[in-house]
């Protein structure tokens, strides 16, 4: 057990590419902290930073206290689960399981003792003269946990541990990693590209672009206080909607009309070099069908009229597609959120809302319909840097706080 | 090992035609073992053009190895000497007891024995080091490797020449670094300067054929291992070996079967004299040049037939020797 430090941590590899930069991260004792971000952002180079398994170029990790950086992954008492479950096709379950025991030169009794016990916590026991190459997916990533749970480390460092099985049993294991970390009460440190994954798991979520931390903070608090236009895009599924937006006279003019805005964000854009262009963002569930508004909430939001797409009926909402005419937002952040979602190159004309509607609602394809959203739940972005100006104190207030 | 390729495809077919009447669409390796239905028109048609594009291959193939191993096998039994052509005749088992007897075959094999031993084990040492090396450079990877190959593009024989120019007192840069003699006078000092030569020559062969194995040891195998506490050495002994165990028996095998047929080197270095003369060197000696077909057609025979059992004691082992056999479904 040990809380794990990163000091200004940062990646250089020899051919000049900085992979992580200056990363700060306290994970406390026991805690389950994620690392999110798409491909390439730095989140594994990170991970294996702290196993040792790559070299630490500047800043310092310290692992209960002590100064690790220069000590061999053997010797910083750390667990590691890979994705690829790296088990030793040469040996059985018992003896992949036994492994880092018998390295430790524990006794034979101690060892059959340990590999029984944490047979039974992951059911393993009935397989463990098998080998690895008999094994389903599924029990050779429970393998793979045993193996790293079997002699109680200081932390487990997890490598997108689930990302190799099939979506049913993704979710199942993810209760059994979930339990087992809770059970256990030991520091993980889990990377995942699947932000599905980051969000029920974690603790506390770490966002990583491009080697930087974006955002850390507890799950549902990065899905409500976004602190910049990537972290808003990355969490959420579907993801938030993005709109440009002009500033104008006092009001935002977007495609869904003009909106009006608050004195606070009126004084941030009062500036001289304040942007007059900017993103709004608005997430699918604070759209709702117009017919179904009481006046209360009405008078909270606005309501704007759009031809109907596509309708996907989930059973206990409505996922509609509504057409919205203009230019779709455009920044860096949002191009390599696309790209990383694999649509990088999918450009249809005009842009698209996704609004996540009531059930009841009866909403049909083709037809123009009415629909509301709500002026206090939406975010505004600054293009040129990402930032949510929306934010106050690390909260997100809506455009129109006063 | 042309026996198992000729399995193959003859096996292949097999599952083809026991599923194909029923059901054509199913994927060749789904297809199970079930009760053979009769053959469709179509897989008569298939399996009779397999049989017949293997035909030119088969036909060259008993040509030119059935042929020569059978005419040899019967050449054994003969007395047949070309000095005295008259007095051939069919002796039976008479020349392998001749043979088997003799002194000179059974120092010839120890001889071979002893290198084959030697420079395999010495090899296979080497032949890992540099493998590693040339898997684990970064910078002039290419260079490395080259460099490493050298000896492996150069002739045998050439090479064989230059040790022996090497070795010979007067024009030698070696001769009088260990002794003021000749080296390739004594016996001792021949036969390890015959396996000096054949181990410098082979070696890259074999790393060649290690680093494929190395290649195979997946990259988080390692990782893991040092997480979970183990040494280099632990890494190396632990994981990376019994990994490619596979490809470690291959290339023994391979160089195992080449190292007993030695000749080359013996026949330049030496030629055979203070008994240092391996299997071959007898062999060639008394067919070609003694012109006795019976004796050296028997000498190959039995040469043919240890061979014969080193790879079979080989194959045997690479059927445990597949770790876990592991079968795509990781990668």
């Amino acid at each position: 057990m040990a809380d794990i430090v990163l000091d200004k941590v940062s990646k250089k590899f020899p051919d000049g590419t900085t992979a992580v930069r200056d990363v700060d991260l306290e994970i406390a004792d026991g805690e389950f902290v994620i690392l999110v971000g798409p491909s390439g952002c730095g989140k594994s180079t990170t991970l294996n930073m702290i196993a040792g398994l790559e070299d630490i170029s500047s800043g310092e990790l310290r692992i209960g206290g002590q100064r690790v950086n220069d000590k061999a992954p053997r010797d910083r008492d750390i667990a590691m689960v890979f994705q690829s479950y790296a088990l030793y096709p040469n040996m059985t379950v018992r003896e992949n399981m036994a492994f880092p025991l018998r390295l430790a030169k524990l006794d034979r009794d101690t060892i059959t003792q340990k590999v029984d016990e944490a047979a039974k916590v992951l059911e393993l026991t009935s397989l463990l003269d098998r080998r690895p190459a008999n094994l389903s997916g599924g029990q050779r990533q429970r393998v793979a946990m045993g193996r790293a749970i079997v002699r109680q480390p200081k932390a487990f460092l997890m490598d997108e541990p689930l990302s190799n099985l099939d979506a049913k049993l993704r979710v199942q294991m993810r209760t059994v990693v979930s339990r087992l970390q809770k059970q256990l009460g030991t520091t993980t440190v889990y990377v995942t590209h699947d932000q599905t994954e980051a969000m029920t798991l974690g603790d506390r979520v770490v966002i990583m672009r491009g080697g930087a931390v974006q955002q850390v903070g507890p799950p549902q608090e990065l899905y409500d206080h976004p602190g910049n236009l990537f972290v808003a895009g990355f969490i959420g599924s579907p993801s938030m909607n993005f709109l440009p937006a002009t500033v104008d006279e006092g009001r935002l003019r977007t495609a869904l009309g003009d909106l009006p805005i608050g004195d606070r964000i009126r004084r941030e854009l009062e500036g001289v070099d304040a942007p007059r262009e900017l993103i709004l963002g608005i997430r699918p569930e604070h759209f709702e069908d117009a017919e179904l508004i009481d006046e209360e909430t009405r008078r909270r939001g606005i309501e704007f009229e759009a031809p109907v797409d596509i309708v996907e009926s989930m059973g206990s909402d409505k996922y509609v597609y509504l057409t919205v005419e203009g230019e779709r937002a455009s920044a860096a952040e949002l191009e390599e959120l696309a790209a990383d979602a694999g649509a990088g190159d999918f450009t249809g004309a005009g842009s698209h809302l996704v609004t996540r509607l009531s059930a009841e609602s009866t909403v049909t394809e083709g037809e123009n319909r009415r629909v509301w959203f709500n002026l206090e739940k939406i975010h505004l972005f600054d293009p040129s840097n990402g930032r949510n100006l929306t934010l106050h104190e690390g909260r997100s207030a809506g455009a129109l706080a006063d | 090992m042309s026996e198992r390729t000729h399995a193959t495809p003859a096996g292949a077919d097999r599952t083809d035609t026991q599923t194909g009447g029923r059901h054509v669409a199913v994927p060749r390796q789904r297809a199970g073992r079930r009760a053979k239905p009769p053959l469709s028109e179509n897989k008569r048609a298939e399996r009779k053009l397999g049989w017949l594009l293997c035909a030119p291959a088969a036909l060259v193939m008993l040509a030119v190895t059935a042929y020569p191993i059978l005419y040899s096998v019967w050449l054994s039994l003969q007395r047949f000497d070309l000095r005295f052509p008259a007095e051939r005749e069919f002796i039976g088992l008479q020349n392998y007891v001749t043979v088997l007897t003799n002194e000179f075959w059974w120092t010839a094999f120890g001889v071979t024995m002893l290198i084959t031993v030697v420079t395999v084990a010495v090899e296979l040492v080497l032949g890992m080091g540099l493998a590693l090396v040339m898997h684990r450079t970064l910078v002039g990877r290419g260079i490395v490797r080259t460099a490493a190959l050298i000896p492996y593009g150069i002739v045998t024989v050439v090479a064989a020449f230059s040790w022996r120019y090497a070795w010979t007192p007067g024009t030698g840069y070696l001769a009088n670094v260990f002794s003021d003699g000749a080296p390739l006078t004594e016996r001792a000092s021949s036969l390890a300067i015959i396996m000096l030569a054949e181990i410098w020559k082979t070696t890259p062969f074999m790393a060649l054929l290690l680093m494929a194995g190395l290649a195979l040891v997946p990259e988080d195998l390692l990782k893991a291992a040092s997480t979970d506490g183990a040494t280099a050495w632990q890494r190396f002994t632990k994981v990376m070996l019994p990994v490619m165990k596979p490809a470690i028996l291959v290339a023994l095998l391979f160089r195992t079967l080449d190292a007993f047929r030695v000749f080359d080197n013996i026949y330049v270095l030496t030629a055979g004299a203070n008994e240092t003369s391996s299997v071959s060197m007898i062999a060639y000696n008394n067919l070609i040049r003694g012109l006795n077909l019976g004796i050296g057609s028997t000498m190959s025979v039995l040469i043919f037939i240890t061979v014969a059992i080193i790879a079979f004691v080989f194959v045997k082992l690479f059927g445990t020797a597949a770790p876990g056999s592991d079968d795509g479904e990781r990668r």
